[in-house]
This record gives C-alpha cells, sequence and structure tokens, in this order.
C-alpha cells in the first residue's frame, strides 16, 4: 500500500483545487481538448443522467397519491402530496416505521460505537508494542478476510439460539462489535498518526499505558474512529440478511427489512403499500446521503485504504 | 510498517520487568477484540464444520425427539451432487462473469472521461455519478423494481413508444434487471476508485506522449489503463466475491416475481431456504462450507490471472 494511504489529511484535498490553482496549463494537463471534450460531457451527462434519474423519480413518486402514481407521468410532479404521505408512513399500523428506524439507529450507533473503540484499541495495541502473539493476531486478522459472510450466518444463528441472542436486539449489536477490517485499518492509521517519541514522552512523565491510550491514543486516532464508525454505521444501517435471519418479532426490526416486508405483502394482498413503501424508501435513504456526503472525507480514505489491503 | 522499538536508555536490571510489564498492557489492548473475535468468528466457523458433519433426524411427524447421528461427509457429498444447488452457482457464477467486467470497463471509461473533464465539471458529476452508491442496497433494489413496474414504472411505457413489449421480470429478461440494477449500485463507486488511482498518475508523462504526438485515446490506453491495473484487480475481486454470495436483489425480486425467482434461485438464497424454511441446519451449513471453497477457489484464480497479465 502506499504510503499516501496512512496520512488521510493529504489525500483528501480534492485535486481540483490542488491542480486548478496557479498556472492554467497545469489544469489541463489531462484535459481533453476541442471536439473530445464535447464527447467528454455529453458522457458524463448521459451516465449522470442514468446515475440520478431514478433517484429523482423516486422523489417526485414520494409526493404523488396512491392514484396518481399509476396516472401520471412518473418523472414529473402531480398534485403535492408529500406531507400527506409522511403523515400516512408515520402512524401507519400505530407508527410501526418510526419504531423501525429507531431500532435503525440503535443498532446502528451502539454498534459502531462499540465497534470503534474495540477497533482502536485493538489496531492501537497492534501497532505501537510489541508482544508475543502480536504476529498471530494479524495472521487471524488477514485470514478473516477471507470468510465470506454467507459462511457465518448459519452457524451463527446456531450459536445465538444457544446462547440466548436469538431473537434479541443483541444479535445486531454485538456481533458487529468485532469486524476485523476495522482493527486492521484502526492498525494502519496508529502506526501513522501515534509517534512513538510522544509515547516515550508521557511514559517518562509518568503516564500509564492505559491513561496514554485513553488521553493520548484515542485523541490522535479521532479521523480513523471517525471513519470505522461511520463505515459500520452505513454497513448496519443497510443490513438485510442478518436481521432477516435473526429477528423474528416485528417491533425489533430495522427499517430495511420492515421495508421489505412491505413491499411483500404490497404484491400478495388487496392492499396496495407501494406508497407507503415510497415515502419509507425515501425517508430512511435521506439519513444515509446526507451522512455520505457531509464526511466524505472519512468514508472516502476508508474505503481507498480498503481497495488497496 | 515497523514499529521503531523504544530507544535502550542507560536502565537498570529490573527496569526489564518493566518493559515486559508494558508490552503486556500493550498486548492487552487486543483483549476486547480478540475475545468477541473468538465468540463470534472463530466458534461459529468450528461449530458450522461440526454442524456439517452430523445429520438431524426427527422421528415420525416431527413429534417426539430429534436424533442427531454422525453423518461424515455425506451431506457434502449429497451437496455436492445437488442439481438446485450447482444450477444456482452456475447461475451467479455466469451472471458475476458478465456483470463483474461490465462493471469495471464502465468505470474504468468514466473515470477516464472524468479525469479528461475539467476539473470543476469532474467535481460537480462525481458527486452526481456516486449518489446511487450512497442509496442502500435494499432501496436501489426496490427503486429499480418500481422502474421495471410495468404499472407505476416509466421505462415499459418508454420501451412501448417503439412498439417493443418488454416484461423486466421474465424469466429471461431478469438477469437483465438484476444486472443493471447492480452496475447503477456498483459503477460510482468502481469510478470513485479508479478516479483516484488514476490522479496518482504523474501528469508530466501526459505532456511528453502528447509531445510526442500520442493522442488522447492513446494515452487512456497506454498509460491510464496500465497505472489502474492494480486497483481494477481489486475491485473486480471484491465484486466477484461478493457477487457469488448474491442474496439481497434476487430475495427483493422474489417478492414481486415468486415464479420467476425461485427459493433456491442463487447459492445463499437456497442455503437460508435450507437452514429457515425447510429446517435443516446440517446440510445448510455443508452448503455454505462449498459456497466458501468455490468462493476461495474464484478469488484465487481470478487474482492469479490478472495479476500475471500484468507481469
Amino acid at each position: 500500500m502506499s504510503h499516501a494511504t496512512l496520512e488521510p489529511a493529504t489525500r483528501q484535498a480534492p485535486p481540483a483545487r490542488r491542480r486548478s490553482r496557479p498556472v492554467p496549463e497545469a489544469r489541463s494537463a489531462a484535459e481533453a481538448r476541442g471536439s473530445s471534450r464535447w464527447v467528454v460531457l455529453g458522457v458524463l451527462v448521459a451516465l449522470g443522467l442514468y446515475a440520478v434519474g431514478p433517484l429523482w423519480w423516486l422523489l417526485v413518486a414520494a409526493t404523488k397519491n396512491q392514484r396518481e402514481l399509476y396516472t401520471t407521468n412518473g418523472l414529473w410532479f402531480a398534485q403535492f402530496d408529500l406531507w400527506d404521505n409522511l403523515a400516512n408512513l408515520f402512524t401507519y399500523q400505530d407508527g410501526i416505521f418510526t419504531r423501525w428506524l429507531w431500532n435503525t439507529v440503535l443498532y446502528s450507533g451502539l454498534g459502531s460505537l462499540g465497534l470503534t473503540l474495540v477497533a482502536l484499541a485493538a489496531g492501537y495495541g497492534i501497532a505501537k508494542y510489541r508482544y508475543r502473539g502480536r504476529g498471530l493476531t494479524m495472521g487471524l486478522i488477514i485470514a478473516s478476510f477471507l470468510i465470506p459472510g454467507s459462511l457465518m450466518i448459519v452457524p451463527s444463528f446456531v450459536l445465538f439460539v444457544q446462547l440466548g441472542l436469538y431473537d434479541t436486539i443483541w444479535a445486531m449489536i454485538l456481533p458487529g462489535m468485532f469486524g476485523s477490517f476495522s482493527v486492521y485499518l484502526a492498525k494502519v492509521y496508529a502506526e501513522g498518526a501515534v509517534p512513538t517519541e510522544l509515547m516515550e514522552a508521557a511514559r517518562i512523565d509518568g503516564a500509564g499505558e492505559y491513561r496514554m491510550f485513553f488521553s493520548m491514543g484515542l485523541r490522535l486516532l479521532t479521523t480513523a474512529g471517525a471513519t470505522i464508525f461511520l463505515l459500520h454505521f452505513v454497513a448496519s444501517w443497510n443490513a438485510f440478511m442478518w436481521p432477516l435471519v435473526f429477528l423474528k418479532g416485528v417491533e425489533k426490526w430495522p427499517v430495511m427489512l420492515g421495508l421489505y416486508s412491505w413491499l411483500q405483502r404490497g404484491t400478495d394482498s388487496t392492499v396496495d403499500l407501494t406508497s407507503l413503501v415510497l415515502t419509507g424508501s425515501l425517508v430512511s435513504t435521506i439519513p444515509m446521503v446526507v451522512l455520505m456526503i457531509s464526511m466524505q472525507r472519512y468514508w472516502r480514505s476508508g474505503v481507498t485504504l480498503g481497495s488497496l489491503k | 510498517m515497523s514499529v521503531r522499538a523504544p530507544e535502550s536508555r542507560p536502565l537498570s536490571r529490573p527496569l526489564m520487568s518493566w518493559r515486559t510489564a508494558q508490552s503486556l498492557k500493550g498486548a492487552s489492548f487486543t483483549l476486547p477484540f480478540l475475545a468477541g473475535f473468538t465468540l463470534f468468528v472463530i466458534v461459529p466457523v468450528l461449530m458450522g464444520v461440526r454442524e456439517s458433519v452430523y445429520t438431524t433426524q426427527s422421528s415420525g411427524l416431527g413429534f417426539g425427539g430429534q436424533t442427531v447421528e454422525f453423518a461424515g461427509l455425506r451431506n457434502f457429498a449429497t451437496g455436492l451432487a445437488d442439481g438446485a444447488f450447482w444450477t444456482g452457482m452456475f447461475r451467479v457464477l455466469l451472471y458475476a462473469i458478465v456483470v463483474v467486467p461490465l462493471t469495471q470497463a464502465l468505470g474504468l471509461g468514466l473515470a477516464l472521461v472524468l479525469d479528461a473533464a475539467r476539473r470543476r465539471t469532474a467535481a460537480r458529476f462525481r458527486i452526481a455519478l456516486l449518489l446511487p452508491y450512497m442509496v442502500p442496497g435494499i432501496v436501489a433494489a426496490m427503486i429499480w423494481i418500481y422502474q421495471y413496474s410495468p404499472t407505476v414504472g416509466p421505462i415499459t411505457g418508454f420501451f412501448a413508444l417503439f412498439g417493443l413489449d418488454v416484461n423486466f421480470f421474465a424469466s429471461s429478461m431478469v438477469w437483465v434487471s438484476m444486472g443493471n440494477l447492480a452496475v447503477w449500485s456498483a459503477l460510482g463507486f468502481t469510478m470513485l476508485i479508479l478516479y483516484g488511482a488514476l490522479q496518482s498518475v504523474p501528469h508530466e508523462i501526459f505532456e511528453a506522449a502528447r509531445i510526442d504526438g500520442a493522442s488522447e485515446l492513446r494515452i487512456a490506453w497506454s498509460i491510464k489503463v496500465p497505472f489502474v491495473r492494480g486497483s481494477l484487480v481489486l475491485t473486480s475481486l471484491l465484486s466477484i466475491i461478493g457477487t457469488l454470495q448474491l442474496f439481497d436483489q434476487p430475495v427483493l425480486f422474489r417478492a414481486v416475481t415468486p415464479e420467476t425467482i425461485t427459493r433456491d434461485f442463487t447459492p445463499a438464497m437456497m442455503i437460508y431456504d435450507q437452514a429457515f424454511q425447510v429446517g435443516n441446519l446440517n446440510y445448510a451449513t455443508a452448503l455454505s462450507v462449498i459456497l466458501a471453497v468455490v468462493v476461495g477457489i474464484a478469488s484465487a484464480i481470478i487474482y492469479r490471472f490478472m495479476n500475471k497479465e500484468e507481469s
């Protein structure tokens, strides 16, 4: 892996600003010229429409009432009924959707918080200390990258039934807290962000190893922590198979599973839940889009690091 | 990578044990992780292996006790000869072989185009192109299911303008429908990774190539593409691993078109069905192990193949 990835601050600097600064020809170093510029723009517009089109449709559809969904042009607004749709969504079946949203926030929030602490501690330990068994730990972490998720689901089910975790919220929160990829991420960050000299200095000043981690290490690893938190938060917000297997009770479901159950019911019964599914999809997507856009610099560093591992 | 060993200062003997204590404390930072990892990863893997070599038979009509007996490799033998399982496996393999290179090629093309655009234009389009990546996978599947729907979606109507009657849920079309969904979801992400890799190409090379009279296409193909090959290998590998375990999308499609998407449509769906619908946990684990092995072999082959090409 290149060393640049270890310093998120430098790699995040948008190339746009860096290159477009003073000299005009520096900006155009890789730029297409003449007629090919229009080809470039054309391709971008076409694929941009492909990417955004369906989302635009969702946004428009969420503002329509049930009847207009079927009768009006899907790509433009009809009567604006978004508030009614939202009211229907949040009151349907005594506000079960609110419950699902809250569950999702709870599972994703607690799980990510736990994972972040566990992973930062482990990554810090592996990066900054030499001890017997360190190599073995790293070996386990790397080896576990190769275990496909679908291998884990059935045996975990057997285990969770035995432990009494089946159909409890802990089945959603606990297993995610020990992700080996996050530890790997934390280790790589800790190697770059926590200077050994600083630790030595703190030791001379009489700080204990644990105190050092909590008052110094954690602070230096804020970027790593935010990245790990964000990546897991998004992943567990979007989780589907795991809650499908481990949660029986409707009131414990996260929002994705709830929407799926509506989609399923909407097609095989007389009730048409299409409008609810669409509004629900929009409501559950917006937090993710806002989060991802506002925290771009974190997840992008994590994602690029992941692809380079 | 390496951590500098603490500099040795003139210290007396007892401090050596202080160093040992220090490294023990250091090791203890990994204890919470190792404990959880053991419980939630290692134990399930071992239990899976154990599950897979037993069979559970319920006597009579499911009343009374169940008998568990050692089956050896019988579950695996059944799995290896299970037509439905391998049909699903080849389905997913074929799908992966088409969709993953397609996504990579489109993502690469898009990254090259973005790289050739004005910086400010590129920055604007990049966000738009990344939007699908930020949409939860389940929501993405739902959006497209509705796009394909002949009653609410606009696409069927669009094709009807040309006199084409397309049923996106017919068994011949459903792969195209799901492939499009996969490309839509993954395109932005692939583009991001490759675009990132392209930014690290030293720009003097382009000037040099232009002076030598190389065309833009030639520069893209002979300079930029070889530069991002490493990223291509990795993103392909990750997508193939993901695609072989395809579950969420077909399950959602099954909600609207159960005739086309059977319950054992993909290996992961069959495992789910065996474990939680049929209730044959032993067989389901054996199938999971087989799937894991296939995923492992597939990754090894791709890795070898693509790395060899590089050297």
